[in-house]
């Protein structure tokens, strides 16, 4: 059984050899603790009420040699965490950045030519990366285990990320800062692709599912959103009560009351305004949490989600 | 005096103003148990439920709001009304003036105080429980600014708390400076004094910090002040070196008792002089010192500068040598010793051995490189239970069993005490060593909702939950059907001065004030001693 996730950017092998090396020296200190004990337990076990016992108080020599061995130690595993840290938490020149958003509970991310993702990272690999991060709310923190790399987004400062991603593939993002009730659903996936699929995806102008899934039924396509931009955090389709948002469940064709006393028939027009423009009217007994859709969303996207509401009945 | 005296301190007095009025340290220490145990107890319940959950992703048994409370009420009622009062308010209480050769502490009224103090906290604090906090037990800003609930309340009952922190810690360092008997020296000080007095500076030094951020708190969510909220040109990340600069000391106000409790219990069990007295007394206090230091390092990932996280790297490892000494000290004190191994024993060989693990996996925390990568997973989880439970909570549970006799003038089964360390020992480790695992694959903390791949873990961590819980509902059921109505004083051949009295106490403790002619620890043949 492995117990540390894929290796898959240049940061990780480093990280997982001071694991190594802190566990190593760890599983050598304990066994040698744990000996010892149980060794002094069963040689010296009490035989008769007044065994004589030597009145050994200390040892000069014995004290400085552990305190010597864990203070050399010591400092070795902190050089060695210092010096890959430093080398993480440096830039480099030719960084490809990419602006990430945390907000409750979704990850935006803003590339340079004006393309902008939902929960879905897309980097080329090997090519230097600098996340450059903020949260529009609480404090969120992102995480890619794939790549050790971590750090919390906080509102009114950036904070930074940089990688470089060594491995084809689709490895998970999660928040590691809690944030509230859709703290654990609050993630997403890092898609790092060859470079010549990168640019072709940079260069495509529609959504991706668009032409992914040419022969899927629409609705079936809204499904499957519905997790992929995060509407799962929040709307469940099952109708049961207490949710951060409505339910979908038999959403479509019903009366809303909203909270200026105003009140309306959920239509396509109805869900598509909400998508975009969530706050405009606020249903009775919610907050107004979710983010706005606009431009986060392509049409094509949104009648798929719509299509999607419409089949929960 | 001498008539005064005949009463044990059990004895003198029956009913609820005898115990709610008293001043006797004694049986103070007795209330807080009460009272830290109760509150052990409904966290303990948190804790289980919350691991239940955990048996499927998604909803198993609650909502995930109500998962979010459930750890928030675990982890505050845990430190607060549990582990920070823990072992120096019950313990402190009832042994340092029986150890140092006093008759109480040495501002008994406060002792009172303090406690009613602490009573209060804690009715605010479970009045707070109406709309529970969904905060976590950091109160992380902004979140807890927005949050709905009743976050004002809790904050308000540990600001309350606080103040009988700081009136206890007052009240220890005074009462060690000043009413140690004739005789006893610096250098013939119980360890536990030691430990004990380490704690008191920790408290009052700390605890005023964490009022402070706590008022701070409730001003910016009732008035709107705007010392956190970015949105106002607050700073977020303020709140969490506030918030350490006090909870890292606190860490150590929850461990050092529990060290100073071993201190105790090995030499007595092996016969032998404890190894090392100096030393294991002045790593108290340099890790009381250093405690103050290293805050930081709860923050690696928190948008902190880098350079403040390489100093409170490099500090976070000079913790973690006065730390290593005083196991090997613990360790040497066996050696060539008389080793009986009770209930008492086992539980501080535990202790040895967990606090060990709990203190190696700091080191992966310490290290800047790794510590990116497990900040805020289950490997802090597992890390932090380690040290608190292997540590903080099997000390207590040592010192239960050893001090019994003296504090209830009864005697307990031992084999029945040796078959719950049993159960507890073993559900402590299934519990939480697949958080190791778990957390180094990156499953974060705080998740109500899991990936598929983790659930293996999670059920065998939640299974050990259900061993602890047992062997703590049989160690209690021990604990209220004693074997014998009566102790003799000194049923270890102890030669600390609390077991040269009769168990349980006489309410004045000492009928003369004792004079101290050697070292607490004075086991063993060949001694040069100046008699």
């Amino acid at each position: 059984m492995t117990w540390l996730p894929p290796s898959a950017s240049t940061f990780a092998p480093n990280v997982d050899f001071v694991l190594m090396l802190i566990t190593v020296i760890s599983v050598i200190s304990c066994v040698l603790i744990s000996f010892l004990l149980i060794y002094f337990v069963i040689k010296y076990r009490r035989k008769t009420d007044d065994d004589p016992t030597p009145a050994i108080t200390h040892d000069s020599f014995l004290e400085t040699l552990w305190t010597i061995i864990p203070t050399i130690l010591c400092i070795v595993i902190f050089l060695y965490g210092y010096v890959y840290y430093d080398e993480y938490t440096t830039t480099p020149k030719n960084a490809y950045e990419i602006n990430v958003t945390g907000q409750s509970w979704i990850w935006t991310f803003d590339y340079s030519n004006g393309k902008k993702t939902l929960n879905e990272l897309y980097v080329p690999i090997n090519q230097p990366i600098r996340l450059v991060m903020q949260s529009k709310d609480v404090l969120h923190s992102f995480f890619v285990p794939a790549f050790r790399v971590k750090q919390d987004v906080v509102g009114g400062r950036y904070t930074f990320i940089n990688f470089t991603a060594t491995q084809e593939g689709v490895f998970k993002i999660y928040c590691t800062e809690y944030c509230g009730t859709g703290h654990s659903d609050m993630g997403g996936k890092v898609h790092v692709l060859s470079k010549d699929k990168y640019a072709a995806w940079q260069s495509d102008s529609g959504s991706k599912i668009v032409n992914a899934s040419a022969d899927i039924p629409l609705d079936q396509v809204g499904a499957e959103l519905r997790n992929s931009k995060g509407c799962v955090v929040c709307h469940n389709i099952d109708g049961a009560a207490g949710g951060t948002g409505p339910t979908w469940k038999g959403l479509f064709g019903k009366k809303r009351n909203f909270e200026d006393g105003s009140s309306t028939i959920a239509d396509e027009n109805y869900l598509r305004e909400s998508i975009e423009y969530p706050t405009e009217k606020m249903v009775k007994g919610y907050q107004p949490l979710m983010p706005a859709y606009k431009g986060l969303l392509a049409d094509y996207e949104i009648t798929a989600i719509i299509e999607y509401i419409k089949t929960l009945k | 005096m001498s008539t005064d005296n005949e009463k044990n301190y059990l004895e003198n007095g029956k009913g609820f103003s005898s115990w709610f009025f008293t001043t006797d340290h004694k049986r103070l220490g007795v209330m807080y148990l009460c009272g830290i145990g109760t509150f052990f107890i409904i966290a303990a319940i948190a804790s289980v439920l919350l691991r239940a959950e955990h048996l499927s992703p998604g909803r198993t048994i609650v909502d995930a709001h109500t998962y979010n409370v459930l750890f928030t009420l675990h982890g505050s009622m845990m430190v607060f009304l549990f582990i920070v009062p823990g072992v120096a308010a019950t313990f402190g209480n009832f042994l340092i003036p029986l150890m140092i050769g006093a008759r109480d502490v040495i501002f008994p009224k406060l002792n009172l105080y303090s406690f009613w103090i602490y009573c209060l906290g804690a009715v605010i604090f479970l009045f707070a429980l109406a709309a529970p906090a969904d905060t976590g037990w950091t109160f992380y800003t902004p979140y807890s600014i927005e949050s709905g609930t009743n976050v004002i309340l809790i904050t308000l009952g540990i600001f309350v708390l606080g103040f009988s922190s700081i009136l206890t810690g007052i009240n220890f360092i005074v009462t060690i400076h000043k009413l140690r008997a004739p005789g006893m020296t610096w250098d013939r000080l119980p360890l536990f004094c030691w430990a004990a007095y380490s704690t008191s500076i920790l408290q009052v030094l700390a605890t005023p910090v964490v009022a402070i951020t706590l008022v701070l708190l409730i001003g910016e969510r009732y008035w709107g002040l705007g010392f956190f909220d970015p949105a106002k040109g607050g700073d977020p990340v303020l709140f969490q070196h506030f918030f350490w600069f006090y909870s890292h000391p606190a860490v150590y106000i929850m461990i050092l008792p529990a060290m100073g409790i071993i201190s105790e219990i090995i030499p007595v069990f092996s016969r032998k002089p404890i190894f090392g007295y100096k030393s294991i007394a002045y790593s108290s206090l340099a890790i009381a010192l250093i405690s103050f230091l290293v805050w930081g390092h709860h923050m690696f990932t928190s948008g902190q500068s880098k350079l403040i996280n390489i100093i409170f790297s490099a500090i976070t490892f000079a913790v973690a040598i006065p730390t290593a000494i005083k196991v090997f000290n613990w360790l040497w004190t066996m050696y060539k010793g008389s080793i009986e191994l009770s209930a008492a024993m086992l539980y501080a060989l535990a202790f040895i051995f967990l606090f060990t693990i709990g203190g190696l996996t700091g080191l992966h925390l310490g290290a800047l490189a790794s510590t990116i990568h497990l900040h805020d997973t289950y490997f802090v989880v597992a890390h932090m239970h380690y040290v608190m439970i292997g540590g903080t909570l099997f000390g207590l549970f040592a010192a239960l069993h050893f001090w019994y006799p003296k504090m209830w003038g009864k005697m307990f089964d031992e084999f029945r005490a040796k078959i719950a360390f049993v159960f507890i020992f073993i559900g402590f480790n299934v519990t939480f060593f697949p958080q190791f695992i778990m957390g180094t694959l990156g499953m974060p903390r705080r998740y109500y909702n899991y990936d598929p791949e983790f659930t293996i873990f999670h059920q065998i961590s939640t299974a050990g939950t259900w061993l602890m819980a047992l062997g703590f509902i049989f160690m209690l059921y021990n604990f209220f059907r004693p074997i014998s109505k009566t102790a003799e004083a000194n049923p270890y051949k102890s030669k600390s001065l609390e077991w040269s009295i009769p168990s349980p106490p006489p309410t004045l403790n000492f009928d003369e004030i004792p004079t101290v002619t050697e070292s607490t620890y004075a086991y063993g043949n060949k001694i040069e001693r100046e008699t």
